[in-house]
């Protein structure tokens, strides 16, 4: 199997995460364009363990998914309390109305 | 072409469909479900390159936990359904970010596979280490990151907790009149559930639905 | 064992549920009388007439389970590995058996102070 297709999946959840995370106003939608980039450096962590190091038995990429995972749950549990209370106080989650620190 | 890479472009096309939907759809329960769809897909990725126990953990954590958390955070903050109201003015910016980066990095990666610049890549037979080598690696190696990790859930679970939780008695009145006037805040239609002041109330939810 | 043969029997199983699915609402359809009038096509709650949107607002504190449960999800998978391994551990491994319990329990006890901090602030008592 050639690493070709994998890690053009990877990129393509990339960018698309990236176009989500730009173009989306809702801020849980902006947190969930967020996962999609994380789970595509997953794809590539372990694509390259496996496909390119194979002789290796290389457990690294694997294991680097693996902490990757914990910390976006953590990542989202305080991201979505913090959009709550981005929604208690502005009574809106559009990212566009939080500008008061803008300069 | 072998098995592998027929399952692969199968799940592959599955995955991106599923992903292009989640960032482009009108509905936000939609774009929630399209991302378990897409998280799912990349599980089945992980099946294909031979990395069981991740498949079994991208099932646990993120279609089994992640997504519900997602839909919970689209059910407590209400948003209204319709395309203006979900994408903002960016969005040519956004194609040409994201399509222009996709065309430079997929443009690297085919030279450099194709090129033959990481020397012969294709493997006959993916294989991966099992769950043991990796239960060893991590006791013996990653012990340290392993207990961050827990010190990392739990900081982000007190901070959960701290930004999530209103104290006992702690009325929207209360909020009103300790909370830093803005001045340009939106107007709040579409929140009817709330009647004492302009901030939606997070805790008193309708509870008509018949409880847990 | 190859890939195809370890879950090959599972995707003929999704193939078929997918075709099974397919075929009963197909057939259903191709059965079933349509004769649809603005009365019938209201949305059904229990023989009462509906009242607003199907979008209602949940209470906040279904968050904080679920966000609990997410944690020790997390921790679920990581027990996972370090259950496979600790049975094996002996003197001559990498990793003494001591060692990998004290580390998991160390692990497991940090969680449960995120627990226990969420019993004391309350949050898992419903009043």
């Amino acid at each position: 199997m050639s690493p070709l297709g994998p890690l053009l999946l990877a990129t393509l959840l990339f960018c698309v995460g990236i176009y989500g995370v730009i173009a989306r106003r809702n801020a849980v939608l902006v947190l969930m364009s967020v996962e999609l980039m994380l789970n595509a450096v997953n794809i590539n962590l372990v694509a390259f363990s496996n496909l390119l190091f194979p002789e290796d038995a290389a457990v690294s990429g694997q294991i680097f998914a693996l902490f990757i995972i914990g910390v976006a749950a953590a990542e989202v549990g305080v991201g979505l309390a913090i959009v709550f209370n981005m929604f208690r106080n502005r009574a809106s989650v559009n990212v566009d109305d939080v500008d008061l620190m803008r300069w | 072409m072998t098995g592998h890479d027929v399952v692969f472009v199968l799940v592959g096309l599955l995955t991106a469909a599923a992903a292009i939907l989640t960032v482009t759809s009108k509905n936000l329960v939609h774009a929630a479900l399209f991302l378990a769809t897409t998280l799912a897909g990349i599980a089945g990725v992980f099946l294909v390159l031979a990395a069981d126990f991740l498949a079994l953990v991208q099932l646990v954590v993120y279609v089994g936990a992640v997504a519900v958390l997602f839909l919970f955070g689209l059910m407590l903050t209400r948003a209204p359904i319709g395309r203006e109201a979900l994408d903002n003015q960016n969005r040519g910016l956004a194609i040409g970010v994201s399509g222009g980066l996709f065309v430079v990095l997929s443009a690297l990666i085919v030279d450099a596979v194709v090129g033959g610049s990481l020397g012969d890549t294709t493997v006959a037979e993916v294989t991966g280490p099992g769950i043991e080598d990796i239960g060893m690696a991590i006791f013996a190696e990653w012990v340290l990151p392993f207990e961050v990790l827990s010190m990392l859930l739990l900081a982000a679970l007190i901070g959960a907790i701290v930004l999530a939780r209103r104290e006992p008695g702690d009325s929207g009145e209360e909020a009103m009149a300790t909370r830093i006037d803005f001045g340009d805040a939106p107007p709040t239609e579409g929140t009817d559930s709330l009647s004492s002041g302009s901030l939606p109330e997070l805790t008193s939810g309708e509870r008509r639905e018949g409880g847990p | 064992m190859s890939f195809f043969e370890q879950y090959g029997t599972f995707a003929i199983l999704v193939v078929l549920g997918c075709l099974l699915y397919a075929l009963i609402m197909v057939v259903s359809r191709v059965m079933r009388p349509s004769v649809p009038s603005p009365q019938k096509l209201t949305t059904y709650e229990c023989g009462v007439p509906a009242e607003g949107t199907g979008w209602t607002q949940v209470n906040i504190r279904y968050y904080v389970f679920a966000f609990l449960f997410v944690i020790f999800d997390v921790e679920a998978i990581f027990l996972f590995p370090w259950a496979v391994i600790v049975g094996g551990l002996d003197a001559t491994t990498p990793v003494s058996p001591m060692f990998a319990v004290v580390a998991m329990f160390l692990f497991i006890g940090t969680l449960l102070e995120g627990l226990a901090y969420a019993w004391k602030k309350g949050v898992l008592r419903w009043d």
